[in-house]
């Protein structure tokens, strides 16, 4: 089943009908008035106080927040952790540039028309299947240990870099799927046009199609960036010292947690901010087609 | 509105209905606690009546367990074997409390869950840890069983294979399995100019060795041989490393226990007699037997 299928929804091009408008958290509130924020904000402090009532009366949490939540183990951990997450950030910031450019040339070569390109669109095919459906983690074991074990003259034997490139090939099978997605809603007919303007099959993806469907896929794009800097952790198994590595080193020697917690913040301060700028980007783009239309 | 309470007051009946659960949980070893002064089979502190339950992570690895028991959960070595250093001695406390063999049951357990806070479902974890003060803040745990040298495994035809002082290691890109001696060792008494690496397990560390991505491992002694005995051959035991009190304390492997699980007692009491009368001398002997001989690295 094609991840886009036939261009509809989305992808209508009748600028009449602007794609229907993702409900948004204040949306509710605003929609009720001041009744709706108050009943809103009634509920929420109810919520959490019933948690919070919960948790610190369990009786376990006592040592769980010995464990988890401990202010020394905090401060203590913090420097290896934070000097484990330059790490992270140093992979997922090279890792998500090739991916860009990689995944977009798989998908590409899988948009070329014509039976003489065959082959190329089936490689492209088959790289995606394999690639997506093998665990990251097993693709980083098998490369980072495996391609050193080979010995060839001029291959690295870093760690970090077998790491990187096995983010890399996995993700590009992702994000080269969210590509042809984007490429396959933009209607028939714009390459048409651009054929009837007297473009080639190639100039018209370069010059029409391609540019028109980037923009619609940056919110999934973002999105897998996301899990890329997440997945960056995995290539800890490879014994790269990166912030959960780091956490696990200062967990096993202390027989707590807490420094799991500071890796976990550490990710969401990244995160968090990119989530947000994709939510932005969703919003300015819906808000110009809606210009447009009106 | 209405949905929104009704979810509310169904979470808070399983929160309630969970804790009590943990009530019951913990109930168990506090009423135990009282009655823990003697060291009778029957009124030991048991997780399951009748039956002496350890852990031991899967897989296991020589020399601390070694021999393999057809159908057992663990294949090769299988600690149900009562071969092995470790194996022997669980075997050796056991009967020492008044438990024949078919009353010991062995559990999987993961290094990391055995320091997690909660309840444990086993008696004690068997597995080659280090004691340290803050760890033992974590959980409890019994009197050592035994003092591990730190040692240097590296390649017959690598860089290190023929370093005699800790300076010439200052320089080479070293390797650990994460939570061991060998770790702290390698960062607190070596400090060589690269991070040192940290791997899942000893696998993953001697396949680093293997491809030269590091120069050599730090590991407890005992573990060392066994690896360049059986693992990699191409490999050998460079030498091993005095303690240094000082900086590392010298390195004794404990059992743990839940913390303050009152049964920790009766076990040291077990490993008090099993000293003195000998029998963990003549353990230590018949399977770690060729760790002296071998030259030390100042």
């Amino acid at each position: 089943m094609s991840l886009a299928g036939p261009p509809e929804g989305a992808g209508s091009i009748d600028p009449g009908l602007p794609p229907p408008r993702r409900p948004r958290l204040r949306d509710g509130l605003r929609a009720e008035g001041g009744r709706g924020a108050l009943i809103a904000t009634v509920s929420t402090v109810v919520f959490l106080a019933v948690v919070a009532v919960l948790v610190l009366n369990s009786p376990g949490w006592d040592r769980v927040r010995q464990a988890f939540f401990d202010g020394t183990d905090f401060a203590a951990s913090l420097p290896d952790v934070l000097s484990g997450f330059w790490v992270n950030v140093q992979m997922f910031m090279i890792a998500e540039v090739l991916v860009l450019a990689f995944a977009l040339l798989l998908a590409v070569i899988r948009a070329i028309p014509g039976p003489v390109f065959f082959p190329l669109r089936a490689l492209s095919t088959i790289y995606t299947d394999v690639f997506r459906g093998i665990p990251t983690l097993l693709v980083i074991l098998l490369l980072g240990f495996g391609m050193p074990a080979l010995d060839l003259q001029g291959v690295p034997d870093s760690e970090m870099f077998w790491g990187i490139v096995a983010l890399v090939i996995v993700y590009s099978a992702y994000v080269a799927e969210v590509y042809r997605a984007g490429i396959e809603s933009i209607h028939p007919s714009q390459r048409a046009a651009a054929r009837s303007l007297g473009l080639s099959q190639w100039k018209a993806l370069r010059f029409v199609v391609v540019p028109q469907a980037v923009r619609r896929v940056i919110p999934p794009l973002l999105n897998d960036f996301v899990a890329i800097q997440k997945e960056t952790a995995l290539v800890a198994i490879l014994g790269v010292r990166e912030a959960v590595r780091e956490a696990q080193i200062y967990s096993t020697s202390t027989f707590t947690f807490t420094s799991y917690v500071v890796a976990a913040l550490l990710f969401l301060l990244v995160t968090i901010p990119l989530a947000r700028f994709t939510d932005y980007l969703l919003d300015r783009e819906r808000r110009r087609r809606q210009a447009s239309s009106g | 509105m209405r949905k929104l309470l009704a979810v509310l007051a169904v979470s808070a009946l399983v929160f309630a209905a969970c804790a009590e659960d943990d009530d019951g949980a913990e109930d168990q070893p506090t009423a135990g606690a009282t009655t823990a002064a003697s060291c009778e089979k029957d009124s030991l502190n048991l997780f399951e009546d009748g039956q002496l339950t350890i852990a031991a992570s899967n897989p296991v690895f020589p020399p601390w367990f070694q021999g393999s028991v057809a159908g057992s959960d663990w294949k090769d070595p299988s600690p149900e074997s009562g071969e092995g250093f470790e194996s022997a001695l669980a075997y050796a406390l056991a009967d020492e409390l008044g438990f024949t063999e078919d009353e010991v049951v062995w559990v999987e357990e993961g290094f990391n869950k055995t320091y997690a806070p909660g309840p444990k479902d086993y008696d004690f974890s068997i597995q080659e840890i280090s004691i340290t003060p803050k760890r033992a803040e974590a959980v409890t745990f019994s009197d050592g069983y035994y003092n591990a040298n730190q040692a240097l495994i590296a390649l017959d035809d690598g860089p290190l294979q023929d370093a005699e002082t800790l300076e010439e290691l200052q320089s080479a890109k070293l390797g650990a399995q994460i939570g061991t001696t060998g770790l702290t060792f390698i960062e607190e008494v070596i400090v060589p100019d690269d991070e040192a690496a940290v791997f899942d397990d000893t696998s993953a560390a001697k396949q680093a060795l293997e491809n030269g991505q590091i120069d050599g491992i730090v590991v407890d002694l005992p573990t060392a041989f066994f690896i360049t005995a059986v693992e990699i051959p191409k490999a050998e035991v460079v030498g091993q490393f005095e303690s240094t009190p000082d900086v590392v304390e010298e390195e004794q492997f404990g059992l743990t226990f839940e913390k303050d699980n009152p049964l920790v007692e009766c076990v040291n009491q077990a490993l008090t007699s099993l000293r003195d009368s000998g029998e963990l001398q003549a353990i230590q002997d018949e399977w770690l037997s060729e760790t002296v001989d071998v030259p030390v690295l100042g």
